[in-house]
């Protein structure tokens, strides 16, 4: 019950907040262009590694916590944030290692656990 | 009915005649199961705090517990339903690349382990992880050389 009450109320609020404003970006994309999901999610990614790369999307984490490292954008900021940190510390190995390395533990448990959900589950077949 | 001729005069056709999708109703759906599955994620985080990790461990737990959960709800049919209410909302947060791993794996089963499951796994994700990693490796690259 003291995890409860060390929960920060206002932290939260600002997460859901935020984190339903990068959704509400997706969905005018989806809305107002004819873009498909999956070029969604590339341009999100990628614009995440920039505004990373560039340090401004750390204020938006310092800010939101999660309502901004949840989001595609925070994985691609997380690549990139990765990848400057090893780059700093063992040079251009570093550059190839640091981005994968950073996002690893999320591209291993989308793998496995897509294996496992495949095994268990029925493919649905597609009603007209 | 004036004929049409150019591609421009068909895409207005087709504005004109598809129905105009509600997107006020769209984004306020959008906002709050996104926000919902950040406020989730953040109260994983907290708790992982709580138990004394530190923060790049925490969020990668985050990540890897939210992936879990979507591929389990993919897998039983219900985050194809979230998706089509939330729209962007389950779409945009990681759980949303959890899907498109999971969706087309399940998907593929019949055509075989190797080629159907291992093999269109990737048929989104591939992409997303192809300009993510690349785009990572450059700012790697540029400040190794720059920073």
């Amino acid at each position: 019950m003291d995890f409860l009450q060390s929960i920060d109320w206002m932290q939260l609020l600002r997460c859901f907040v935020v984190g339903g404003l990068i959704c509400i970006v997706g969905q005018i994309l989806i809305d107002k262009t004819k873009l498909t999901s999956a070029r969604i999610l590339v341009i999100f990614v990628t614009t995440g590694v920039i505004l990373g790369a560039l340090g401004i999307y750390q204020y938006v984490i310092d800010f939101a916590g999660c309502g901004a490292t949840v989001p595609l954008l925070g994985f691609g900021a997380n690549l990139a944030k990765g990848a400057i940190t090893e780059a700093q510390n063992s040079g251009l190995l570093g550059a190839f290692i640091g981005g994968v390395k950073a996002s690893a533990g999320g591209i291993a448990a989308a793998v496995f656990f897509g294996y496992i959900a495949s095994l268990i589950a029925k493919p649905k077949i597609k009603k007209q | 009915m004036k004929s049409i001729d150019t591609k421009q005069e068909y895409l207005d056709y087709v504005d004109q005649k598809s129905p105009n999708s509600p997107i006020l109703k769209n984004c306020f759906n959008a906002f709050w199961v996104g926000g919902l599955i950040c406020s989730i994620g953040q109260i994983i985080f907290d708790f992982c705090k709580y138990k004394g990790l530190d923060t790049t461990s925490s969020s990668t737990i985050v990540s890897i517990i939210l992936i879990g959960i979507a591929a389990f709800l993919t897998g039983l049919n219900i985050f194809n339903k979230i998706g089509k209410f939330a729209g962007a909302g389950s779409l945009v947060p990681i759980t949303g690349f959890a899907n498109s791993i999971v969706s087309p794996a399940i998907e593929y089963k019949s055509e075989g382990y190797v080629m159907g499951v291992g093999g269109k796994m990737f048929t989104v994700a591939g992409p997303v992880l192809v300009f993510g990693i690349s785009a990572s490796v450059i700012v790697g690259i540029i400040a190794t050389f720059f920073v």
